[in-house]
């Protein structure tokens, strides 16, 4: 029978970052289990945007500590092949009076911990981004230092990095069953094995909640399809990503030249579907169109769904379980795994070695639903 | 005629050489040599090189060609612009 000292449920962004920073501690013996590959769930589905604008205190950290590692990605983890970080910034327009007060806040928030983001007039954007329609809106933040990452070559660098430090991966094999005997990990079954092992890693995305219930743990999260499109590659256009929250779009021109953008369907069923609807490109080509004309002469290629996994409160459960020793979640990112992965990795190899963690880390454990304790609510989601 | 020179994906300039490379990385299917190579991301959407390296597949893992799984297909069947798309009406 195989063991190991941890078990890493899922090869997604989180997983890998989980596996790569405990491998990098000193820790031998790792597995990580996918039943597929590296990001073939919400990872290599994502908008592939980093940004730190955010509402909460709470997630401006975990970005803003993301955003650092990103910019020395490739060197730390010795990645032949460029991660393409691109900090052109993020342009998160306002559209009403109400959205522009919220932003005042948030850009205080924001600039407490060190993220140079700042409120614009609706001139000093079009400066930014010409091809805005001027009439979309009433003014917007910027944060220049936010931007683009290729999110299948960063769990790539990680991947790699991860298995020259001994991290042992199995592919196209799922787990079935998390055996916990008086409250004590045991083993992990998956399709084809069956691991020893008296520690789990619970980096299954869109699945959190089920592989939280075959431990017996119960994770408040759940998924819901949020779908994309992307455009025929052209000229350099538009460096920073546009954003509203109001009118529900994020639209950006990555390094390759296409433009990816998503919004989000109020109607979405919480369930495991990922499929393309024809509603999400009617009402995509619209609100594009009526922010950025100039985009709407470009022809989409293709569109796709990916799961949000959604926590209550829109942060993310990066914690240990008082009720299972061994058991840890990196779940409920609410759409924004990819960004925070750097900390992610940082947090839960902490975790599982037991050291001191700042003192933000407590909120990302799951008690503070448990306890009632509504730390804060971010509302900055697209 | 070199690898190098082959041309597998036009819409993203991926060679033969650039496949066979990411098998011999362990990437053996369609679907994971995407995500490292960009094939079947361009405007096509993999009408030329899906075949070519699902044959690709096959060889190196000793396989039938039909037993090696194609990639997954999305909507749009070809490229239209956004504003037709925003400009059309049903009624």
């Amino acid at each position: 029978m195989n063991k190991a000292s941890i078990v890493v449920i899922g090869a997604g962004i989180s997983g890998l970052s989980s596996a790569y920073n405990l491998a990098k501690k000193g820790i031998k013996d790792i597995v990580v289990i996918d039943k597929a590959y590296i990001t073939s769930g919400s990872t290599g589905r994502c908008g592939a945007g980093v940004r730190q604008q955010w509402g909460t205190k709470l997630n401006c950290i975990l970005a803003k500590k993301s955003i650092d590692f990103f910019a020395h990605a490739k060197e730390d983890l010795g990645y032949e092949k460029d991660i393409e970080f691109k900090q052109e910034g993020y342009l998160i327009l306002s559209t009403s009076k109400e959205e522009d007060e919220e932003f005042d806040k948030n850009v205080k928030i924001q600039n407490s911990i060190g993220i140079p983001s700042k409120k614009l007039s609706v001139e000093e954007a079009l400066k930014i981004v010409p091809h805005l329609n001027p009439k979309s809106f009433t003014s917007a933040s910027f944060c220049k230092t936010d931007g683009h990452v290729n999110p299948f070559l960063m769990s790539e660098a990680y991947y790699l990095a991860a298995r020259k430090l001994g991290v042992k991966f199995y592919f196209f094999e799922e787990v079935k069953e998390i055996v916990v005997v008086n409250n004590k990990i045991q083993k992990v079954i998956t399709d084809k094995q069956v691991i020893l092992t008296d520690k789990v890693v619970n980096a299954a995305g869109s699945f959190a909640r089920e592989v939280g219930e075959m431990a017996g743990v119960e994770i408040p999260v759940f998924s819901e399809n949020h779908e994309i499109l992307v455009t025929e590659p052209t000229r350099e256009l538009q460096g920073p990503m546009v954003m509203s929250f109001s009118k529900n779009i994020y639209c950006q021109q990555v390094p390759h030249g296409s433009f990816l953008m998503g919004r989000s369907n109020p109607n979405a069923l919480h369930n495991h579907d990922i499929s393309s609807s024809w509603q999400f490109l009617d009402e995509m080509s619209k609100t594009v169109c009526h922010f950025l004309p100039e985009v709407g002469k470009l022809r989409v290629i293709r569109t796709w769904g990916g799961s949000y996994n959604l926590s209550p409160d829109h942060q993310p459960f990066i914690s240990d379980t008082e009720t299972l020793p061994g058991y840890f979640m990196a779940c409920g990112y609410s759409g924004h795994g990819f960004m925070f992965a750097p900390i992610t990795g940082e947090l839960i190899s902490g975790m599982v070695l037991g050291e001191k963690l700042d003192d933000y880390a407590k909120d990302l454990n799951i008690k503070r639903l448990i306890d009632n304790k509504f730390t804060d609510f971010e509302k900055s989601v697209v | 005629m070199s690898k190098k020179d082959i041309i597998i994906c036009r819409c993203e300039d991926v060679t033969l050489e650039d496949v066979h490379k990411c098998l011999e990385q362990g990437y053996t299917t369609f679907e994971e040599i995407k995500r490292i190579l960009r094939v079947g991301m361009g405007p096509c959407q993999g009408q030329t090189c899906s075949q070519l390296i699902q044959k690709e597949i096959a060889k190196y893992l000793g396989k039938n060609v039909e037993d090696v799984k194609t990639q997954k297909t999305r909507p749009l069947v070809t490229g239209v612009k956004l504003q037709d798309i925003a400009d059309s009406e049903d009624e």
